[in-house]
């Protein structure tokens, strides 16, 4: 078998006296959908911030394509080919879509001495990524990004993510704030994604939402990797209890404050 | 006669620069940031030329608000541009007389050749813009405060080197006749020479803005900056350079000022901070950055020079102006507000329906 498209191993991360990573350890294969699982709190956008190049682990290895790999910047991770899409998609709601797609790499034409930015070609091109993602009502790249629903700034950000030539796709809840019509149709892009052989991390709190796309399935728990199944292996209800806890979430928690105060910090290691 | 070749360009070139390829749709027009600006431009001129009689519409009534708007003008939109980007500059208000200052000690007073003056003008507005930026983008303390402490900072280095070098807080100035003419002189005998420097800044202002890709960059750092700089937009250069953009043009201003009324004052120039600011917020940018066009900054520093000279027109005491101005602003806000809140309602639906 290859190697899978991105690696981590032992990744720890802490702030402070408090560690918010502990050992993590993900696999990630093209045209594969992991789905990161987990409570508010439980380290999903450290791990993500990590992915993108926000943050460096404190220790553990990250490698592309059997590549060991160390983000100074975003900008070095998306370099990689990693792009991370946020909840609320474009960030620039007063921006028009054709400019908001381009930002930072915009198309150019020579115009006598000067260097025009194609406002044609942006439009154009930003139109069409989106009407191959099934987002067939929008004809005008001059549109303002605000004036998108929550859905279609999902399929905006993918859309660009895409054409810039992303391989991993991170998608930090991207159903969280939508109708279910519209993360129906977030769902469907993001098979798609799949389908063009991106290896996409998909970050919920939706067990359905991550059954209908994920291949691959991890849940965290402050900080830990509790659980690491493929698809099949384990029923929505199963998922649900490890996410929420219940009653061994609170034992889990109590055992992991008293742990952590005789133990400067660190939070038990992974038993089972 | 010449009121009209004179007026023509100056509102006509921003209109070239906006109007794209394309024939426009009521929907376009509506989410044009500026046409909340437009109405405002167009009441208040109807107003004072309604009240103001035949002087006001004259080219004597034109040549004293356009010669206010054009000086207005050549810093407003730099600082609309800080503005559209996230930042504020209110070091204007003094890097406009440190440059009158400058030139004057330089060429009046150590009697240096004109060009020297010059450059030491424009040098130093780069130079307090450099320090601008450099000071916003390294200590992260908001530009509000940081062009503040500049605005202080080089009004006490003005007025302390003036009297230091020179004994005085006013110093005279005789130029060279090129330098004059190019610079601070009238054309016709009442339109100031600042008019077509205004209408160039305009063009290279609006370019940027709308045909370069810096334009974009300006937008986005307005916009999320932390997004903008992990999109790849080096955010840091493009602060720098706006600031300094913002100092020459006030350190040009400053300069023809100094030749224009063959001498300079330690104590010119502090009008210009708010009224550039309230010049920009009239045209329809967004205080918090992120949105704003050329045409609706030209349009705004029109509608506040037209208010602040047309008043003397009328038969009202001119004290009402300010009234009239701060009014006008918060409708102006309010307006822009509703424009920009339809522009992001705006659905083609609305296309086909007005068909």
């Amino acid at each position: 078998m290859t190697s899978p498209l991105l690696k981590l191993t032992g990744i720890n991360k802490s702030f402070g006296p408090i560690d918010v990573l502990h050992d993590i350890s993900l696999e990630v294969n093209r045209g594969e959908v992991l789905c990161l699982l987990g409570d508010n709190g439980a380290g999903k956008s450290t791990l993500i911030k990590i992915l993108s190049g926000v943050h460096k682990p404190a220790s553990g290895t990250m490698e592309m394509d059997g590549k060991g790999v160390a983000f100074d910047s975003p900008r070095a991770a998306s370099d990689h080919g990693i792009a991370t899409v946020h909840q609320f998609g474009g960030t620039f709601p007063l921006m028009s879509i054709g400019r908001s797609f381009f930002v930072g790499a915009e198309p150019t034409r020579r115009c006598g001495p000067l260097n025009v930015y194609d406002r044609k070609r942006a439009n154009e091109i930003a139109v069409e990524e989106m009407r191959q993602l099934g987002i067939t009502r929008i004809d005008d790249g001059d549109r303002l990004v605000g004036s998108l629903s929550g859905g279609e700034r999902q399929a905006l950000a993918i859309a660009r993510a895409v054409y810039f030539g992303a391989s991993v796709l991170i998608l930090d809840e991207p159903t969280a704030a939508l109708g279910v019509k519209e993360a129906a149709h977030v769902l469907r892009i993001v098979l798609q994604a799949r389908q063009k052989g991106i290896a996409v991390i998909f970050i919920t709190h939706n067990v359905v939402h991550a059954l209908t796309v994920g291949n691959h399935f991890a849940v965290l728990i402050r900080g830990s990797k509790a659980a690491d199944f493929r698809k099949g292996e384990k029923s929505r209800e199963e998922i649900t209890d490890l996410m929420a806890g219940g009653e061994q979430m609170a034992e889990l928690e109590a055992e992991v404050e008293s742990y952590v105060e005789s133990h400067r910090g660190h939070p038990p290691p992974l038993v089972g | 006669m010449k009121s009209e070749t004179l007026k023509q360009p100056s509102v006509n070139a921003p209109a070239v620069l906006a109007s794209p390829a394309s024939i426009p749709s009521v929907g376009s027009l509506v989410r044009r940031p500026e046409m909340g600006s437009l109405i405002g431009l167009v009441a208040v001129f109807t107003f004072f030329s309604v009240f103001g009689g035949e002087t006001f519409v004259s080219a004597g009534g034109a040549a004293s608000w356009l010669n206010v708007a054009s000086e207005l003008g050549i810093i407003a939109l730099p600082v609309g541009l800080l503005m559209i980007a996230g930042h504020l500059d209110l070091s204007v208000g003094s890097v406009l007389p440190a440059s009158s200052m400058t030139i004057a000690i330089v060429s009046g007073h150590f009697r240096a050749p004109i060009v020297v003056g010059i450059l030491a003008a424009l040098g130093l507005g780069l130079i307090v813009g450099f320090i601008n930026g450099l000071l916003v983008i390294r200590t992260r303390v908001p530009s509000f405060v940081v062009t503040l402490a500049t605005l202080f900072a080089v009004a006490g280095l003005t007025l302390g080197f003036s009297v230091i070098l020179t004994g005085s807080t006013s110093v005279a100035l005789k130029s060279a006749p090129i330098a004059k003419q190019l610079l601070g002189d009238y054309v016709g005998g009442k339109f100031e020479v600042t008019i077509f420097w205004w209408i160039a800044v305009v063009l290279i202002v609006g370019f940027i803005l709308n045909f370069s890709r810096y334009g974009n960059w300006i937008l986005a750092m307005g916009g999320d900056s932390v997004s903008a700089r992990n999109a790849g937009i080096p955010t840091d250069r493009v602060t720098i350079a706006l600031f300094m953009s913002s100092g020459l043009c006030a350190a040009f201003v400053g300069m023809s000022q100094a030749i224009l009324y063959n001498s300079a004052q330690v104590a010119a120039g502090q009008s210009f901070i708010f009224n550039s600011i309230i010049a920009v917020v009239i045209g329809g940018v967004l205080l918090t950055g992120g949105y704003g066009s050329v045409v609706g900054i030209v349009l705004g520093t029109l509608t506040f020079s037209i208010v602040n000279q047309g008043i003397f027109y009328t038969g009202f005491d001119a004290n009402w102006a300010s009234l009239i101005i701060g009014v006008l602003l918060l409708l102006a806000v309010l307006m822009n507000n509703t424009f920009r809140m339809m522009a992001l309602t705006y659905a083609p639906r609305t296309k086909t329906k007005a068909r």
